[in-house]
């Protein structure tokens, strides 16, 4: 047994293409995981950030600095009573959270975290992510036509007219980046998550900066649309508050409401992980190319441990302003030991930088490169779910058809224009 | 065993067509697509459907064409299908599911499923014979790239449905053009 867990270790494929279940189910464990704690995380960065925003102090009573919060408030929505209306279609309103939870986890298996950190490399990997990822908008329907009310039939009705339309946007956005993937010898691009950052790689440019400024202006068109998929402020028309009270989950409470909510983070982060792998080289960390010496290797891996040193000091300060009180004596110890934990993480980080310097092949080598490529990655896509936090505290809500308009009078002829000067520029290139 | 499948695994791909999944997923298809016309309820038909859609396109992925899986879902499952409920769920379900539902074209409608269930079934048992095997059965890993060059072909060569693929396309445009007369009152 650990001969085996050895052997896959060293191995340079993805457990899809190796063919070996077994890892591809430890990777689809982990990354359930991730993405889960990755929400419970965001909600309460989300609260926070957007209380800062406003002048506010946000969550502050569980935990030092509200930082239990989303734990008080999963266990109050596991303990909330779950009602199903009477007049609603029963089956259907069981159904269609778990049909946009279904399409949010199941495009995780061809993210790539690295090389050879996904649950599989698809030959039409980001095909299968516009088209899963599409597949989310019926739960938002479906869900607001069984509740057989009229705020979230409107706020269905909304949803899937707002994300048909951005779609269109959307995908030409990304087929222009595609295009640029062509840009080799043998003039063949590729649809693979993964060979689509290699060809990054090959080219020697992030495709946000290939062609200025027009990779720069897919990715923006792709940004904008990307909000409007997830139903997000400024564009959450499907659940204004001011006029529909909650849009098409009015109806739903409790743990049903629950997983809404954890299908729209789960979302957010998988389109966001779209727009890292496309425009931004996915894993790769910055100048991979330019600087490649081994010494700025070893600086580019200290990044993680440093990172986490970071945020241990971050909880030390908050320890040391905790006010003296006797009141604040058990917040106080619990920072203190949540400190203490992300040192001891900074450390074990910054241990394996160092060991994997100094023998290039082994095993401690392997672990802190894979390291690197997930840190580089989650880093980027966690400047994305920033960037959502922000434009939510920053934008008003645009009214319907002015969504409309944007959508089909701005955003689709800019991404045309783009795609067909990609095309023009990328000829005359080659 | 087919010729095309033996050449499949000869090229070092893995059997994932396993009897299991195959029968699973036609079972569901089937299943499925039956719901599809017998449920009264119109927006659990439109559910179904989604089902036989999505089913179809896995048993795609088994036959090696990733890419036709792909096209099925972002066109059939992610956009029709939202389009169909979008419409559905304007239409009163109540009284639409008191209605009669086969309506008098039902014994042209049973013809047609009879003689295409004969077509498939001649198919099955003689379709060695009239068509030929092209035994070219297109590497997983490399597809959708061997469907653009057919579709568009190479460098300096036309591609083989180049001619074709270009006036459906047209046709399409076509279509788009007639909708938005349709709903334009004046031009």
């Amino acid at each position: 047994m650990p001969n085996f867990i050895m052997s896959y270790l060293g191995s340079t494929v993805t457990p899809g293409e190796a063919g070996n279940q077994f890892w591809a189910l430890i990777y689809v464990l982990i990354i359930f995981a991730g993405v889960s704690v990755a929400v419970i995380a965001m909600n309460w960065i989300e609260r926070k950030a957007l209380a800062h925003f406003q002048v506010r102090l946000g969550p502050m009573r569980v935990g030092p600095h509200g930082l239990l919060q989303p734990i008080a408030d999963a266990v109050k929505l596991m303990l909330k009573e779950d009602i199903i209306p009477a007049e609603a279609d029963q089956f259907v309103f069981w159904v269609a959270p778990l049909i946009g939870l279904l399409a949010a986890f199941t495009v995780y298996t061809v993210i790539p975290f690295g090389p050879s950190q996904a649950v599989s490399d698809m030959n039409i990997g980001i095909l299968f992510m516009l088209g899963v990822s599409s597949l989310g908008v019926l739960g938002v329907v479906v869900a607001g036509w069984a509740s057989n009310s009229h705020y979230p039939l409107i706020g269905a009705l909304r949803s899937s007219a707002q994300m048909v339309s951005y779609e269109v946007a959307m995908g030409l956005a990304v087929v222009s980046a595609i295009l640029m993937t062509s840009m080799n010898a043998s003039g063949t691009g590729t649809l693979s998550m993964i060979g689509i950052v290699q060809a990054q790689q090959q080219q020697g440019v992030w495709f946000i900066f290939k062609f200025f400024p027009l990779g720069l202006l897919a990715l923006v068109i792709f940004a904008i649309a990307m909000i409007a998929e997830t139903n997000r402020a400024p564009f959450d028309l499907a659940e204004a508050e001011s006029e529909l009270t909650a849009g098409y989950h009015t109806e739903y409470s409790g743990l049903r409401w629950s997983l809404f909510m954890l299908s729209e983070y789960a979302a957010m982060i998988a389109v966001s992980s779209i727009a890292v792998t496309l425009w931004l080289g996915g894993w790769m960390r910055p100048f991979p190319n330019l600087l490649h010496a081994p010494a700025w290797d070893f600086i580019f891996s200290l990044f993680p441990g440093l990172t986490f040193l970071g945020l241990a000091a971050i909880a030390f300060i908050g320890t040391a302003r905790m006010p003296s009180h006797s009141f604040f004596k058990i917040q106080c110890i619990g920072l203190a030991v949540f400190a203490a934990l992300l040192g001891f993480i900074a450390l074990l980080l910054l241990v394996a930088a160092v060991a994997g310097r100094s023998a290039d092949t082994s095993l401690a080598a392997r672990f802190n490169e894979g390291i690197g490529y997930v840190y580089w990655f989650v880093l980027k896509v966690a400047v994305f779910m920033y960037l959502f936090i922000w434009y939510r505290a920053t934008w008003p809500r645009y009214r319907f058809d002015q969504l409309m308009k944007i959508g089909w009078k701005v955003m689709l002829p800019i991404s045309l224009g783009v795609l067909v000067l990609t095309a023009i520029v990328g000829v005359i290139a080659s | 065993m087919n010729p095309g499948l033996n050449a499949a695994l000869n090229s070092g791909m893995a059997p994932v067509a396993t009897p299991w999944f195959f029968y699973a997923l036609a079972g569901m298809a089937v299943v499925s697509a039956l719901l599809v016309i017998t449920l009264r309820n119109a927006v659990h038909a439109a559910l179904a459907l989604i089902v036989t859609l999505l089913s179809v396109a896995s048993l795609y992925l088994m036959l090696y064409a990733p890419f036709v899986t792909g096209v099925q879902i972002v066109v059939y499952a992610g956009g029709i299908m939202v389009l169909f409920l979008f419409v559905i769920m304007l239409v009163n379900i109540e009284r639409s599911s008191k209605e009669h539902r086969f309506n008098r074209i039902w014994p042209a409608g049973l013809a047609a499923a009879c003689a295409l269930l004969a077509l498939f079934v001649s198919a099955f048992v003689k379709g060695k014979a009239l068509f030929a095997d092209r035994g070219m059965p297109l590497p997983e890993s490399s597809n959708t790239q061997q469907i653009a060059t057919m579709l568009y072909g190479e460098a300096g060569r036309m591609g083989q449905y180049t001619f074709a693929f270009e006036i459906a396309s047209l046709l399409l445009l076509v279509a788009i053009l007639g909708a938005v007369i349709m709903t334009k009152k004046k031009i």
